[in-house]
């Protein structure tokens, strides 16, 4: 048994529209927001790292959840752009938040990242006790290396979100998860040491339109939950289109599942606890009520869990 | 390619896209703008109910998808 005791985040202060991401992909503030449905992003300062966007999240998360970082058994950082090869950000954030045993895992997974991170502490609570799972992207650092490719720059952001899952208590449990792989497409969505993000979107939108849904009608069914009776769906911020097409494919209202990305952009593996944080602060859990997390992203990896208000 | 099979894949062009289909069977359904990202798993779905034919997630990929002809070949394969 685990529980989603609550949610933190971190925004970078500098909010970037679309007028000056026009500049920098020589595109129009229209052109932009017409292909993306954004219309700001945020972007961290130039000696801001993901562990520092890592740690805010974390202090923040465990502030709002009242659980001091010494009731830690474990961190997980989740996310795919962490500046080096190791050690990566989770030992940063683990020794910043002053644990000095705790195992401190990374999770280089982008976009999906938070959610498996979510579903492997699930498992792991029981064992761990509390279990910080954040997830924190710089994706500023990526979108502008050459050649900038315009449509792939203009769709994302920076920040980290956060959550403890704990094995005694918390505002909802977690009923069911499923998380999957499959390298076939490793090559379709890909990040090197020094190029830019590669993104064949066509393949991406094909593959999480189908799987997506999928994964969350796996655990609805195994727990005979009807998707009308999710109160909230919470989704990896990578679209609005692809948001309104898995509500289509689930057959739910798209007002169903919380979106902020024309605020945020895509902010990869941090995006779902982001706006878990916000959905979280404007209401949140009700007693009873079910809420989907879901995820999708480079590998491709993707999958989804179940949690219900208590 | 059959006539027939041609016309009804046409047919769901023209449903998903909402426009005419004016391109000949060997033209590209993304360079046209019939067809975008988020049309074309909707175009798969109404392929697979129009031919009864269920097209497993390694064939989706756009280069199967990307002209009447490529879908009439995948199709035709498809219900073999």
């Amino acid at each position: 048994m685990a529980f989603l005791k609550g949610f933190g985040a971190c925004l970078p202060a500098r909010v970037v529209g679309n007028e000056e991401m026009a500049a920098i992909t020589g595109t129009t503030p229209d052109w932009i927001l017409n292909i993306s449905g954004i219309e700001e992003r945020r972007f961290a300062a130039a000696d801001e790292t993901v562990a520092d966007l890592a740690t805010a999240a974390a202090q923040d998360c465990l502030s709002r959840c009242g659980v001091p970082a010494s009731a830690l058994g474990m961190v997980i950082v989740a996310g795919g752009t962490s500046g080096r090869s190791f050690p990566g950000p989770a030992l940063t954030v683990a020794h910043r938040l002053g644990l000095t045993g705790a195992p401190a895992l990374d999770l280089p997974i982008p976009s999906a990242g938070s959610l498996f991170g979510l579903a492997l502490a699930a498992r792991l609570a029981a064992e761990y006790g509390h279990i910080l799972v954040i997830s924190a992207e710089k994706m500023s650092d990526v979108v502008r290396r050459q050649p900038v490719e315009p449509g792939v720059a203009v769709l994302f952001g920076d920040g980290a979100g956060a959550c403890v899952v704990s094995a005694a208590d918390g505002p909802a449990e977690i009923i069911d998860s499923v998380i999957y792989s499959d390298g076939a497409f490793t090559e379709d969505l890909c990040l090197d040491f020094a190029s830019p993000l590669h993104m064949n979107g066509r393949a991406v939108i094909m593959q999480a339109t189908r799987k997506i849904p999928r994964a969350i009608s796996e655990i609805l069914d195994r727990c005979n939950v009807p998707a009308t009776e999710v109160d909230a769906f919470i989704m990896h911020q990578a679209n609005q289109n692809l948001i309104d097409g898995v509500a289509r494919g689930l057959g739910v209202l798209s007002s169903r599942f919380y979106s902020n990305i024309r605020r945020y952009g895509n902010t990869s593996a941090a995006s779902m606890l982001i706006a878990a944080t916000e959905w979280s602060q404007a209401g949140g859990f009700r007693g009873g009520a079910p809420v989907v997390f879901a995820g999708f992203g480079a590998g491709f990896n993707w999958g989804a869990l179940l949690a219900r208000g208590v | 390619m059959p006539v027939d099979l041609e016309s009804r894949i046409v047919a769901i062009i023209e449903t998903v896209s909402k426009q005419p289909v004016k391109v000949g069977p060997d033209e590209s359904l993304f360079d046209s703008g019939l067809l975008d990202s988020f049309a074309l798993p909707d175009m798969v779905t109404a392929l697979e109910k129009e031919f009864g034919i269920t097209v497993p997630d390694s064939d989706l990929t756009p280069r199967k998808f990307e002209s009447i002809a490529s879908i009439g070949r995948y199709v035709e394969s498809r219900m073999e």
